[in-house]
C-alpha cells in the first residue's frame, strides 16, 4: 500500500463516530444539538448507498440540474498561455448557477426521506440560499434562510430571489452580520426547531457528519472530471483546481483524486488585498487551529482566541474558517493551498471572459487566477482542470465598482 | 469529599434542604471592576453558585440577551482578556468563597492553552468549567487537565438526549449537572413543554449528583414551579437584563441585587 493510501485509510478510520479528519473534524456542538447530529447521521447511513435514493438523486442531479456538467477544453486560453492543456470543469451551467446545487438536492431528498416538512440554510452571498430554496420549492417544502443583514443588504437580488421561490429570508443582526453569524443563527434556528426542521449546510463544514454528507454530495464534479478527462485524452490530469471558502466545490474536485498521487490538488484561497493586511480571508495561509461551528479546524483568530472578521471581493470565499478534510489535506501535505487576491482574482474574471467567453464567478475567478500562476511553466504534456464552480453574472456590478466603472440599474 | 467549592456548596444544600440559585453574568460587561462588584452583590443577594461568562466573537449556544453582552464586553475599549478575567477572580478570592465555574466556548479555552488555563484556574480559583462546545464525545480533549487540576467539567444534558446518552453523560459527571429546560438557546421562553417528570425521573435513576435545571429560567413563577423537580435554577439571560438596562455601574448593581433577591425568595419559599 503506498505511503498515501495508508494515511488515507488512517483518517478514514478515525472517521469514526466522531468524523475526525486527522486532529479536525469532530462534533464541537451543544448538548441540544447532538440528538439532531445523531439522527442524521443515522438516516444519512441507512439512505447514501440505498438504490432508490441514489436513482432519485441521479434522477433530479441529472433532469433538473443538468448533470453531468461539461468539461471544457479551454484551446485559447491554453495556446495563449503555452504551458499546460487547459480544462474547465463547467459547474456553472448547473441550474441556479453553481455547484452548490449538487449538495442541496441531495440534502433536500434526505430530508423528505427523513420527514422532515421545512429546511433552513444560511448563505452569505446567497448561492447557496437561493439553491436551498429551489429545492424547497422543487419538492414542496417550507424553507428558512439565514443571511447576515450586511450581506441581505449587498445582495438585494438574492434575497428577492430567494422570497420569489417561496423562502423567508431572516437578516441576522448578530456579530458581524455576515456569513460566519448566519452559520451560527442557522445552527440556533436548528437547535430549537430539529424535531421538524431540517439544516442544509452549504459547505463542507460544520460538525460531523456535514463535512463528510457534503463532500459525498460534491464528489460528483471530480468524478465526472476523471470519466471525462479518460474519455477525451485517456489519462489522468497533472493538477486539478478549486477555489476555498469553506471547500465544498473543493473537496468535490479533489476527494475522487486523493488516492492518485500524481495529481496535484490545488486550492486557491481569498487572499482580498493580501495576506499582510487586515482584510483578508486566507485560512490556510494565515489561520490556527481552533473550534467553531462544531469542527476542529483552521480558523483565522485575533490574538485572544476570537473569530475574525474576515474579507474578500468574494462572498463566496468570504468565511474565516475552512473544511476539516481540507484542513487535513493541507497538514498530510497531499493537497496545496495559495492565496490570490483580489485584483488577481478580478484579473482573471476579466481573462477567462475575453479569452474563452465564459464569466467566471469571482469565486472561481481566484481558482482561475492560480491557473494563471502555474500553467505557463508546466509542460505541453501536462493536463491542468480548472473547476469553475460558478456563473458570474451575479458578481458583473462588483467587478465593475472594483474596476472604477459606474453602471445604473 | 473532594475539596472542590461546587461539592461543598451543594453538599451544604442539600443537608438543610436548600434550593440553588446559579446566576451568571458576562464578564467585562459594562467592565472586569463592575463584574466584580456584580459577583460580590450576587453572593449577598442568595447566589448559591456563579458562572462566569467569557466573551466570545461566536456564542452558538446564546440567545440574543447574552450574545449582546458578549458584544459589550469585547468591545470595550480596556479590552478584555482571559488573563484580566483570571486577574479578577484571583482579587475576588480574596473577599469570598462562592463556588465560581467558567461558562466559555471552547475555541477561548484552546488558544489559550489547555495546561496554562487550568493551571491558572487552580491557581486563582476557578472550580468548573461549562463548555457548551465540547459534547461528552470531545471532552477528552480536557479529561486529563480536569483530572490533574481537580478542576470539574460541568456536563449538560437535554431533554433530547436519549436514555443511553445520558446514562453515559451522567457516569461521568462532576460537580452538578446542568440540565437544559428545553430546545434552543438561552434566553426567555414563553413556557416549558418540557415533561421534567420523566426528564427527572430517568435522570435520578441514573446518578445522584445535583441536577440544576437552565435555560429560559426568568421569573420568580418559574423558579417555584420547576424548584421541586431538582437542586437548583440556572438563571442567566434574565439578570445579563438587568446589568444592561441600568444606565451606570451602579444602577445596574442594583438591578441585578434586586433580581437575584427575588428568585432567591422563590427558591427559599
Amino acid at each position: 500500500m503506498t505511503c498515501m493510501k495508508q494515511e488515507r485509510k488512517n483518517a478514514m478510520n478515525n472517521t469514526g463516530k466522531s468524523g475526525k479528519f486527522g486532529i479536525f473534524g469532530g462534533q464541537y456542538a451543544p448538548e441540544t444539538l447532538m440528538f439532531a447530529l445523531d439522527e442524521l447521521e443515522t438516516a444519512y447511513n441507512k439512505y447514501k448507498d440505498a438504490p432508490d435514493f441514489r436513482q432519485e438523486l441521479k434522477y433530479y442531479l441529472n433532469e433538473y440540474a443538468g448533470r453531468p456538467s461539461r468539461l471544457y477544453y479551454a484551446e485559447r486560453m491554453t495556446k495563449d498561455l503555452g504551458g499546460a492543456k487547459v480544462y474547465l470543469k463547467r459547474e456553472d451551467l448547473n441550474h441556479t448557477g453553481a455547484h452548490k446545487i449538487n449538495n442541496v438536492l441531495g440534502q433536500a431528498l434526505l430530508a423528505k426521506r427523513m420527514g422532515k416538512k421545512k429546511i433552513i440554510a444560511e448563505t452569505g452571498a446567497g448561492q447557496h440560499g437561493v439553491a436551498a430554496a429551489t429545492a424547497a420549492a422543487l419538492f414542496g417544502m417550507e424553507c428558512e434562510v439565514y443571511m447576515g443583514k450586511e450581506d441581505t443588504k449587498r445582495q438585494e437580488l438574492n434575497v428577492f430571489r430567494m422570497e420569489l421561490l417561496g423562502a423567508k429570508v431572516h437578516a441576522v443582526t448578530s456579530g458581524t452580520m455576515t456569513l460566519k453569524d448566519a452559520c451560527s443563527e442557522a445552527m440556533r434556528a436548528w437547535a430549537a426547531n430539529a424535531n421538524d426542521t431540517f439544516y442544509v449546510l452549504g459547505s463542507a463544514v460544520g460538525p460531523h457528519p456535514y463535512p463528510s454528507i457534503v463532500r459525498d454530495f460534491q464528489r460528483v464534479i471530480g468524478a465526472e472530471i476523471k470519466e471525462q478527462l479518460m474519455k477525451k485524452e485517456g489519462r489522468l490530469p497533472s493538477a486539478v483546481i478549486a477555489c476555498v471558502g469553506g471547500g465544498s466545490n473543493a473537496i468535490g474536485t479533489f476527494y475522487d483524486f486523493i488516492d492518485d498521487k500524481d495529481v496535484r490538488l490545488i486550492g486557491a484561497e481569498a487572499a482580498g488585498n493580501g495576506v499582510d493586511t487586515k482584510y483578508h480571508a486566507a485560512t490556510v495561509t494565515k489561520g490556527e487551529v481552533g473550534v467553531l461551528h462544531g469542527m476542529k479546524s483552521l480558523f483565522l483568530q485575533d490574538n485572544r482566541g476570537g473569530i475574525m472578521e474576515v474579507y474578500s471581493i468574494s462572498a463566496g470565499l468570504d468565511y474565516p474558517g475552512i473544511g476539516p478534510e481540507h484542513a487535513f489535506l493541507n497538514d498530510i501535505g497531499r493537497a496545496e493551498y495559495y492565496p490570490v487576491t483580489d485584483k488577481e482574482a478580478v484579473d482573471a474574471f476579466c481573462y477567462l471572459t475575453k479569452t474563452e467567453g465564459i464569466i467566471p464567478a469571482i469565486e472561481s475567478s481566484h481558482a482561475v487566477a492560480q491557473a494563471l500562476k502555474i500553467v505557463p511553466n508546466m509542460s505541453s504534456d501536462d493536463i491542468v482542470v480548472i473547476t469553475i464552480s460558478g456563473r458570474g453574472d451575479k458578481d458583473v456590478k462588483s467587478v465593475a465598482r472594483y474596476m472604477g466603472v459606474e453602471i445604473n440599474d | 469529599m473532594t475539596n472542590n467549592r461546587i461539592d461543598t456548596a451543594f453538599k451544604n444544600l442539600r443537608e438543610n434542604n436548600e434550593t440553588a440559585l446559579v446566576t451568571f453574568i458576562t464578564m467585562g460587561d459594562p467592565d472586569i471592576d463592575t463584574s466584580k462588584k456584580l459577583v460580590i452583590e450576587m453572593e449577598k443577594s442568595g447566589a448559591s453558585l456563579i458562572e462566569l461568562g467569557i466573551p466570545f466573537s461566536d456564542p452558538m449556544a446564546e440567545g440574543p440577551v447574552i450574545q449582546e453582552a458578549n458584544v459589550r464586553a469585547l468591545d470595550n475599549k480596556d479590552g478584555i482578556t482571559l488573563d484580566k478575567i483570571f486577574d479578577a477572580v484571583k482579587e475576588l478570592r480574596c473577599e469570598t468563597q462562592i463556588p465560581l465555574v467558567y461558562l466559555m466556548y471552547y475555541n477561548s479555552l484552546l488558544t489559550y492553552g489547555r495546561e496554562k488555563f487550568f493551571e491558572r484556574c487552580t491557581e486563582c480559583g476557578i472550580d468548573g468549567v461549562i463548555i457548551p462546545d465540547l459534547p461528552f464525545e470531545e471532552s477528552g480533549e480536557i479529561y486529563d487537565y480536569t483530572e490533574k487540576y481537580g478542576v470539574y467539567q460541568i456536563s449538560l444534558v437535554s431533554p433530547t438526549s436519549s436514555e443511553e446518552r445520558m446514562k453515559k453523560i451522567c457516569d461521568r459527571a462532576k460537580g452538578f449537572l446542568y440540565c437544559v429546560s428545553s430546545m434552543g438557546v438561552t434566553g426567555v421562553r414563553d413556557g416549558f413543554n418540557t415533561d421534567f417528570d420523566n426528564m427527572f425521573a430517568k435522570l435520578n435513576s441514573f446518578s445522584d449528583m445535583p441536577k440544576c435545571i437552565g435555560f429560559g429560567i426568568s421569573k420568580p413563577e418559574h423558579v417555584a414551579a420547576l424548584k421541586h423537580y431538582c437542586d437548583g435554577v440556572i438563571v442567566g439571560s434574565a439578570i445579563v437584563k438587568q446589568v444592561a438596562a441600568g444606565s451606570t455601574p451602579s444602577e445596574k448593581i442594583n438591578n441585578v441585587k434586586q433580581k437575584v433577591q427575588e428568585l432567591k425568595e422563590a427558591a427559599a419559599e
